[in-house]
């Protein structure tokens, strides 16, 4: 039995009573990777605002079944030589996306991977960046992971002080351009500090380059501003770029791949953001000052809001919608779960219109084929594979914004034909290390639903 | 030609039959008479070191800071040298078979280009030349997307083809287009193409009926117009490697007539920060490909070449001094080149030298000519687009006169 309702279910005039299959399945195609056989019915018992409040606090959710399903991560080898430690970082990466693509198909926690990786795309880093792809594993476990329906001053904080986007987008190196007073740590000695792992392609790879990366670089405090809070086009100037990265001077990565705050690299003179002064000598805490500044600004409610009820919603979301659940997150201090809850409560949301209007990521129409038909999937690599031929490499997004997460991004002729191929091969028992269930027999007719245009959209 | 008119008559009485004629038919067929212009851009992935492709082997400051990497001056190397275009710069030598090219002037280089935005990071600066909003990261499509955008509104995949894996960031946009890994490999495996056609040809979702309706109509267009495996011109060899497959299949889809105006692809593993190499080693290895390739793809084309421009690309220079490791690392300004029949053969672009004084941030080679004014002579001169198109292809950038790369 597929679990693939057809949409014109959702246009019937039951679909706004809220236990109706109809109600059911557009809220599983949202917020899950899409229903499996009989999750339809399942919710319907357990009644559907019972099962939301389940899915809000994950932690109540037991989730075994799914964790026995993943990849051990090996270590790092032990050893210098550049070739094989580009060759683990590879490795790991796949590895890695396997993990995310097991989780997203079996974990009862369906709002909570769907949210981690939103959250992950909002925060995006780059695996073939350098050392970022070393960090990666410990940067969605647990800086992701941990804070989805947290504070999102809790979720920002994390991802400031995480290896992953302090190298990813430059900020271990940042240093007062006023000079180093500790000649200890400059750059070279920036470098020795950290893990012993060599690589040519770090942007900082050889002492020739030292005297000249010693300074100030806003690559994080722009993007900070411009893409984790405030959203572009918010009002902010350079000045504030620039002082928000002087702000951040010496948030760095030491030997072990830890966060570090190195007050020798740190600007210590008086910092004016967004209007606010933040006095001189504050150390450490003239980042956590921006943190606080960028977390409880209205331009960063709505922003955060906006993306969540896009990603959740509707490519260009309700106004009163968005508006609702920005104010939600100012009165409740950025709390993410009351923002979700906002949306996903809202008549908005569970409007039969709603229904069927998002178009799927890659990500998402390759994890809902193996929901819908109940497979079993021993090895996620052959997917990871599909993923990078679909155009959506999972970890490797280059730019900082991310995948996007409109239909204008996904649509496209050879696009489609990646969809319809993979549903041929899916369907006809193609993929290795995929099992369809026994009463779901490979079909021309199943490729035709996993690719038809319906189950595109969610 | 002959050949050509009766397949496009065949394919549209097969396409009729069908029960509708893609939008673009009348513009294939009118290609036959007006062959279209076409712009093959290839992206050379991870900073290529301009100063040992194209070597300024009259600069004695680049013989000092590369002691080991330099290229020998003309005659001069036990091993190989540089071969010498001006008396002043010359080509690696493992660029000889764009020596011809150059002796019938349809090499023109472009030295000391690159972007006006000093950024060392690979990714900012890829997107930055891709999107060719140098600065601008909130730019959605590329500069070639926006070509196809406002030079037509023919809904033609086959107008932009991309021989790459993911759609890359120059043709990413509103405009239809194509990424594929070969012309053969683009197509509905099995037996349920034409129940998939069906299918979204009688959807109500209309956004998703067009693309597929477009994805069919380019896979019949490919199945006859390249149907039959591809044979190169007689004598030409491209190199067996996916770079020298890509460039065979733009071939190939360029001789077809299919209506493709824009090809991208892309060859990578030019960061040699460790033991670069000189006449031999790394980036001797990856020149001689790159150039076997662009000389094939020329002699190929044959008599196309006259409506084809060829031009290469590269994030941005490395550093004029060679590092601790024998290698170079993230610098500034770069070589372009651009081959072609209307062009005019030769080094472009002012020269700022490689003394102190001179260079970029007191390391790099500097930047005299902006990449967007290679780029904007292309679509200008080549392409035949307005000025007013021009403002929308590079959003709030004027470009200066033109650097004056094609004849007109």
């Amino acid at each position: 039995m597929l679990a693939v309702v057809p949409a014109a279910h959702l246009q019937g005039s039951a679909a706004s009573r809220p236990d109706d299959p109809a109600t059911i399945t557009h809220v599983l195609n949202r917020l899950t990777f899409g229903p499996r056989p009989g999750d339809v019915e399942r919710v319907r018992q357990v009644g559907l605002a019972a099962w939301l409040d389940q899915q809000l606090h994950p932690v109540n959710i037991d989730d075994h079944a799914a964790e026995a399903r993943l990849p051990q991560l090996q270590d790092p080898p032990d050893s210098t030589d550049v070739k094989e430690l580009r060759r683990f970082a590879r490795r790991q990466i796949v590895t890695l996306a396997s993990d995310k693509l097991l989780r997203a198909s079996y974990s009862e926690r369906q709002l909570k991977e769907v949210l981690v990786d939103f959250w992950f795309n909002h925060f995006n880093v780059y695996a073939a960046k350098g050392r970022t792809a070393q960090y990666l594993p410990a940067y969605e476990s647990e800086v992701i992971r941990p804070h989805v329906f947290d504070h999102f001053r809790d979720l920002l904080e994390a991802t400031a002080k995480s290896p992953a986007m302090l190298f990813y987008l430059d900020n271990w190196l940042s240093a007062t351009p006023t000079g180093i007073r500790d000649p200890g740590f400059g750059i070279r000695g920036l470098r020795r500090r950290l893990s012993p792992i060599p690589d040519p392609r770090s942007p900082i790879p050889t002492k020739a380059r030292n005297k000249r990366a010693r300074g100030l670089n806003e690559n994080y405090g722009r993007e900070l501003m411009e893409l984790h809070t405030l959203g572009v086009d918010s009002g902010y100037t350079q000045q504030d770029v620039i002082d928000v990265a002087r702000a951040f001077t010496g948030w760095t990565i030491d030997r072990d791949g830890n966060f570090r705050f190195v007050p020798a690299l740190h600007d210590n003179g008086t910092k004016v953001v967004l209007g606010h002064t933040i006095k001189s000598g504050g150390g450490i805490d003239d980042g956590e000052k921006v943190l606080d500044i960028l977390a409880s600004h209205p331009s960063t409610a709505h922003h955060i809001a906006f993306e969540l009820a896009q990603r959740l919603v509707a490519d260009d979301p309700p106004a009163a919608l968005v508006d609702r659940a920005a104010a939600r997150f100012r009165d409740t201090n950025g709390d993410l779960r009351e923002v979700v809850r906002t949306i996903v409560t809202s008549p908005e949301f569970l409007a039969p219109a709603a229904g069927d209007v998002k178009f799927k990521t890659p990500f998402e129409l390759v994890v809902s084929a193996v929901r819908a038909t109940g497979a079993d999937v021993s090895d996620g690599r052959p997917f990871v594979q599909v993923l990078q031929q679909m155009g959506q490499p999972l970890y490797m997004c280059q730019p900082p914004t991310g995948y996007r997460d409109t239909a204008d991004a996904w649509v496209s002729a050879g696009g489609l034909v990646s969809r319809m191929n993979f549903a041929t091969r899916l369907a006809s028992g193609d993929m290795p290390g995929v099992t369809l269930p026994p009463d779901v027999a490979p079909s021309r007719e199943l490729a035709l639903r996993l690719g038809s245009p319906e189950f595109q959209r969610h | 030609m002959n050949s050509r008119r009766i397949f496009l008559k065949s394919g549209a009485m097969a396409m009729l039959s069908l029960g509708f004629a893609p939008s673009f038919l009348g513009r294939a067929a009118a290609a036959v008479t007006a062959r279209r212009k076409l712009v093959i851009a290839i992206f050379q992935r991870g900073a290529v070191d301009g100063l040992n492709m194209v070597v300024p082997h009259g600069e004695s400051e680049y013989y000092r800071l590369r002691p080991t990497i330099a290229i020998p001056q003309p005659g001069r190397g036990s091993m190989g040298s540089a071969i010498d275009l001006d008396g002043f710069f010359g080509l690696h030598p493992s660029m000889a078979p764009l020596k011809p090219l150059w002796d019938n002037h349809s090499l023109a280089i472009v030295h000391a280009c690159g972007s006006p935005d000093n950024t060392r990071s690979h990714f900012d600066a890829q997107d930055y030349m891709e999107s060719a909003t140098p600065g601008v990261k909130s730019t959605r499509d590329g500069w070639l997307n926006r070509y196809l955008q406002v030079s037509s509104e023919e809904r033609n995949p086959l107008r932009g083809v991309a021989l790459a894996r993911t759609m890359p960031r120059s043709l990413e946009g509103a405009a239809p287009s194509l990424a594929i890994g070969s012309v053969d490999e683009f197509g509905v495996r099995g037996s349920t193409g034409a129940l998939f056609q069906d299918q979204y040809e009688s959807s109500s979702d209309r956004l998703l009926s067009a693309a597929s309706n477009d994805a069919f109509a380019a896979m019949r267009t490919l199945r006859r117009a390249a149907g039959v495996p591809y044979r190169p011109a007689p004598g030409v060899g491209y190199p067996p490697t996916p770079f020298g497959n890509a460039l065979q299949e733009i071939a190939r889809l360029a001789k077809a007539d299919v209506g493709l105006e824009i090809a991208f692809t892309e060859l990578g593993n030019w960061d040699h920060h460790v033991n670069e190499g000189a006449v031999t080693g790394q980036i001797a290895t990856r020149l001689d490909e790159f150039s076997r390739g662009l000389a094939a793809l020329a002699a190929d084309l044959g008599d196309r070449l006259a409506d084809t421009i060829i031009v290469t690309m590269s994030e941005f220079g490395r550093a004029i001094a060679e590092n601790g490791n024998g290698g170079t690392d993230h610098g500034h300004g770069n070589a372009m080149m651009v081959i072609g029949g209307t062009v005019r053969g030769g080094v472009h672009g002012k020269w700022p030298g490689l003394a102190d004084a001179h260079r970029f941030e007191g390391r790099d080679l500097a930047v005299t000519t902006d990449f967007r004014d290679v780029f904007s002579e292309i679509v200008v001169g080549h392409l035949g687009a307005s000025r007013s198109a021009l403002s929308r292809v590079f959003p709030g950038y004027t470009p200066l006169s033109p650097p004056g790369l094609i004849r007109i």
